[in-house]
């Protein structure tokens, strides 16, 4: 372990630690623009510059390990100058237009300036200007503005996994672009904007739209996937203007899917903002009161069901569930996909692995799963993995590009058993690893033999040793983020189409249902908050409030109980979800035994203890699940085709539908011609 | 670089021949008429650092020179010098030739190994060094044409021979590449610490119009600081006597210049091309070796200011050790020759310009 002294202060490192970080660690900033935490090492700004004893010239922080007995020095008179030299050659070509520009006030050439810079140019000459570059409909770029720290590029190789961009030219005519005129196709892409350092790369969507000190920010927690990223709502007034990530080593680190990031204009239109009553075949607007009174007078003596959608918290799943259970009704139901998962054992549905733990595997096998669309972030913590050990991964399902390389095994289940009987070139691969994972997605399990093919799964874990002490390799990896907590919450029924066969429907934010196959009479309560396909059908619309609405809680694929927070109110008559509840109860004679918040909360708790414990993954007790059956030979067929649109908020935004235009709808055009 | 492989990494050698200094053509001359030396030199110099395989990194606009290597190797292929059981003598050994394609950073040697890797010549940070992860990550040495191709006549003739030529400390014989204003620019190799006027008077036949018409001399390359013919005329052609001076040998290219010489022009071209071949990924090269040539393009028409030139010096010592590889230290240095031995004649033209501009 090398121990040295910076700026005085002793401090002993692990080998291999950079001056930087052994400075971070001593609580001394070195400015930097190139070195980014979580990406290869350049060295390129030439920003992080310092003395250190015995060597002739300045070093640079970032790349240089610490070695014993070293002195190092970040605020002596040559450092100073290194640092301020290296300030005035980024500033000379860069332009003065930060009154116009988005990175203002976040800029961190901006503030180093200010902190390490000198307040007037000595530069006359001509300044250099750079054409924009087209980067889609999500990355704005100025391209001027770059100081070709790459971090953009190495972002692009390291962690999204598309070598889309390049440095291109040399010496002063270097310039950061994408040579084929192309949008970036990642689901990542967002994150060049929070890489880049400067206002080269911005968001397009937001361009002109704030300043961040304008901005009121809140901390919570993404729920357009089932990952659970940590992120940050940016408002103003009442208005969510953008969507950043925030740290968390277990989640997603620091990034955030494009969806999670740019979905958020969806949270503006198609919004329910009052409550509907459906009069003589057309919804009309209605009062609280009305609304309440219709479904009083309707819900008599009719089979009552209720499903929740995928966007739906744990306090209104729990009121709600506490609710039907006081009228009665049986028909629980959150697999609105019809998806077979035995709700019986969590660590049937559970990503039992977590998603830092998939850096210890060793081999994994996806099963009927698209991860790049069903969960990015996953999807990139496999791709670090597969950098860092070049570790093999097996695909069961559809042929996709993932972007690592894939072994592909099969289409179906019969793959899987194949799996089973120890046939095939994987299966040498499974059985020789360490630390072997099965990724078990949503779409192998949304049809009639569903609960079948997770036997398999669970036997192929069993069989290659994924389950032991130290390590479970099982996983289910879902796409909803109220899917995890509706099931710990145990709001299903024994079946996942038993909602066909009431005549009274309660819809949470449920909009993803086959709602033709409905009876014609049956009388349906839609609550949520957008105009979506469920509340066409709606009977009684009651507005809810979306999840940067509310203080809400949410459980992730790993079983991760995160709170969200309110960072505004929902628009005109909506409320938040539970309260709705709640007071409907009481209209219904059968009041709820909570009025505020920590009651709710202390409900949940009772109901499943993994609500005790905020941001903490419990390990399943690993117990049989599933129901023995013969499977069908029938492939697998994946859940999600648009990544851009997969839940109200989404297909209610003007950005994802764009998107959608240029990733999807041109990718698939490509398709069918490469075809013919 | 390690003897012995101790994790399985082969080692290698990668033999420099991105001849590209400017002044320079030794490396050339070698290659165009003696390419067997090089090729003897590249089996001994392999086979005593346990590499089986050695790259020729070639200049790409080297092309004819390229054409005579590859078919000096050929031949020794084809003689059963190279390649299995090179020269009968147990050891296997592949040389391979490899074009460039033109750029001055490809010379620097871990831009070099980053090219004939196949990616973008940008040079490395240090550590780790070559020597222990270099080409693919495995020990590597990069050694200049010239070395290698001593290497024979040093084994033939033995170390102590080689030893006895030069001063101390400043040993051996060295190819200078007398070029400029002179009546007979040659390659010439000769001994180390031969005095510069010496070598000037007798292989370059003298400087153009009598010694007593010489300005200045680059004595090893563009890249080294100029000194004037007060110092060269008692100068020594080495390593420590040029240092003394504050420039150095640098390649060994002495660039003669008479009083015919647009001193100023001249470094401000010399400016043009570290602001032309600069790969650009540290930010004080790439946007310094731009602004210095811009302002000695406006030395050379005495349209700056007379505190300017104390700035192009702060400059060059803002971009001076602040790179990852000497290319921002070269670009300095002639800049910082020019200043110190002729800032009387910058000083003159900005005030004849003043004086122009008034009248």
């Amino acid at each position: 372990m090398p121990k040295l002294t910076i700026d005085g202060m002793e401090v002993t490192v692990e080998p291999g630690t950079s001056i930087l970080q052994a400075a971070e660690k001593l609580g001394i900033e070195i400015p930097r623009f190139c070195y980014h935490d979580k990406l290869s090492v350049p060295a390129n700004c030439r920003m992080c510059l310092v003395e250190v004893e015995k060597s002739p010239k300045p070093v640079a922080s970032c790349a240089m390990p610490c070695g014993d007995d070293m002195k190092v020095f970040t605020q002596s008179a040559i450092a100073k100058k290194a640092r301020k030299g290296v300030m005035e050659m980024l500033l000379i070509n860069h332009p003065l237009d930060c009154p116009i520009c988005d990175q203002g006030g976040e800029c961190d050439l901006q503030d180093q300036a200010v902190s390490f810079g000198f307040d007037r140019s000595r530069y006359h000459e001509e300044k250099r200007a750079v054409k924009d570059k087209e980067m889609g409909p999500l990355v704005k770029t100025v391209m001027t503005r770059c100081i070709h720290c790459t971090r953009c590029v190495r972002f692009g190789e390291e962690i999204a996994g598309v070598d889309e961009l390049g440095v291109l030219g040399r010496g002063e005519h270097l310039e950061i672009g994408n040579y084929v005129t192309q949008a970036m196709t990642s689901e990542l892409s967002g994150n060049l904007i929070d890489v880049c350092p400067v206002g080269a790369l911005t968001s397009k969507p937001y361009a002109f739209t704030a300043r961040p000190w304008e901005l009121h920010k809140t901390e919570s927690v993404d729920v357009l996937d089932a990952v659970g990223s940590n992120i940050r709502i940016d408002c103003r007034g009442a208005e969510v203007l953008r969507i950043l990530p925030r740290l968390h080593e277990d989640i997603n680190e620091e990034w955030i899917s494009d969806k999670t990031r740019f979905a958020v204009d969806g949270l503006k239109n198609q919004r329910l903002d009052r409550p509907y009553v459906r009069k003589n075949g057309k919804l009309q607007p209605a009062t609280w009161p009305e609304a309440f009174d219709a479904i009083a007078a309707q819900l008599k003596n009719r089979k009552i069901g209720a499903i929740v959608g995928d966007l739906a918290d744990c306090e209104s799943i729990i009121a709600l569930k506490d609710l039907m259970r006081a009228l009665g009704a049986a028909n629980l139901e959150c697999r609105q996909d019809t998806a077979q998962i035995d709700p019986a054992q969590p660590a049937g549905y559970l990503f039992n692995t977590t998603i830092a733990g998939i850096e210890k595997a060793d081999a994994i096998l996806l099963v009927g799963t698209n991860p790049r669309v069903e969960a990015a972030l996953i999807n990139a913590r496999i791709r670090k993995t597969w950098l860092a050990k070049r570790i093999k991964i097996g695909v069961i399902g559809p042929q996709m590009d993932l972007n690592y390389p894939t072994k592909y095994l099969g289409a179906g289940p019969e793959t899987l058993e194949e799996l089973l009987n120890g046939k095939g070139a994987f299966a040498d691969v499974l059985s020789k690893a360490q630390n072997p994972m099965i990724i078990l997605g949503a779409g192998a399990l949304r049809r009639a033999d569903g609960l079948s093919i997770q036997v398999l799964a669970r036997k192929v874990a069993e069989k290659y040793n994924m389950v032991k002490e130290g390590w479970n390799g099982y996983n289910m990896l879902h796409s909803q983020a109220a899917r995890v907590g509706a099931l710990s919450l145990g709001f299903v029924a024994g079946n996942a189409e038993t909602w066909q066969k009431v005549n009274a429907l309660y819809l949470l934010g449920a909009d993803e249902l086959p709602l033709e196959k409905m009876e014609v009479n049956t009388f349906v309560i839609y609550q949520g908050h957008h105009g979506d396909r469920g509340a066409t059908r709606a009977d009684v619309i009651l507005p809810g409030a979306a999840y940067t609405e509310k203080n809400a809680t949410y459980v992730n694929t790993e079983g991760r109980p995160q709170h969200a927070r309110q960072a505004i109110f929902p628009p005109g008559e909506a409320r938040e979800d539970w309260k709705i509840i709640r007071s409907l109860s009481e209209v219904l004679g059968k009041t709820l035994p909570y009025d505020t918040l920590a009651q709710v909360r202390q409900r949940l708790v009772q109901e499943n203890g993994l609500f005790n414990e905020i941001d903490a993954v419990r390990s399943a007790k690993w117990v049989p699940f599933g129901k023995e059956g013969k499977c069908d030979k029938a492939p697998f067929v994946l859940p999600i085709n648009n990544f851009y649109m997969t839940d109200p908020i989404s297909r209610a935004s003007r950005v994802m539908a764009e998107c959608t235009k240029v990733f999807v709808m041109k990718a698939d055009q490509e398709r069918a011609v490469a075809r013919g | 670089m390690p003897k012995e492989s101790k994790d399985g990494r082969p080692s290698y050698l990668v033999i420099n021949a991105d001849e590209s200094e400017p002044g320079t053509c030794k490396d050339r001359d070698i290659i165009r008429h003696e390419p067997h030396k090089l090729v003897e030199g590249a089996l001994l110099a392999s086979f005593a650092m346990g590499a089986h395989a050695c790259y020729i990194y070639i200049r790409g606009e080297f092309y004819y020179e390229a054409v005579a290597l590859q078919k000096a190797i050929d031949e020794a292929y084809a003689a059963g010098l190279l390649g299995k059981n090179a020269a009968g003598s147990g050891w296997d050994f592949e040389l391979y030739l490899h074009r460039g394609a033109g750029a001055y950073i490809c010379g620097e040697e871990t831009a070099l190994l980053n090219s004939l890797e196949g990616k973008k010549g940008f040079p490395r940070n240090k550590p780790p060094f070559p020597a222990g992860a270099g080409l693919y990550a495995c020990p590597t040495t990069v050694n200049n044409v010239e070395t290698i191709s001593v290497v024979p006549e040093i084994l033939r003739r033995g170390g102590a021979w080689f030893g006895g030529i030069g001063r101390e400390k400043n040993r051996g014989t060295k190819v200078f590449c007398i070029s400029g204003h002179v009546n007979n620019r040659c390659n010439v190799e000769e001994a180390m610490s031969i005095p510069l006027k010496e070598l000037i008077e007798k292989h370059g036949g003298g400087v153009r119009g009598g010694w007593d018409n010489l300005l200045a001399v680059i004595p090893g390359g563009s890249s080294t600081r100029l000194i004037t013919k007060e110092i060269s005329e008692t100068v020594l052609m080495d390593f420590d006597s040029l240092r003394a001076v504050n420039s150095g040998l640098g390649t060994a290219a002495v660039i003669v210049m008479d009083k015919s010489t647009d001193i100023v022009y001249a470094i401000a071209r010399l400016a043009r091309f570290y602001w032309h071949e600069s790969c650009g990924q540290c930010t004080p090269c790439r946007e310094g070796t731009g602004w210095m040539y811009r302002i000695m393009q406006r030395m050379v028409r005495g349209e700056a200011n007379l505190e300017e030139i104390d700035m192009l010096l702060d400059i060059g010592s803002e971009i001076e050790g602040h790179t990852i590889c000497a290319h921002g230290d070269a670009s300095a240095w002639p800049i910082q020759g020019l200043i110190k031995h002729f800032r009387p004649e910058m000083e003159r033209r900005i005030l004849e310009y003043r004086k122009q501009i008034a009248a």
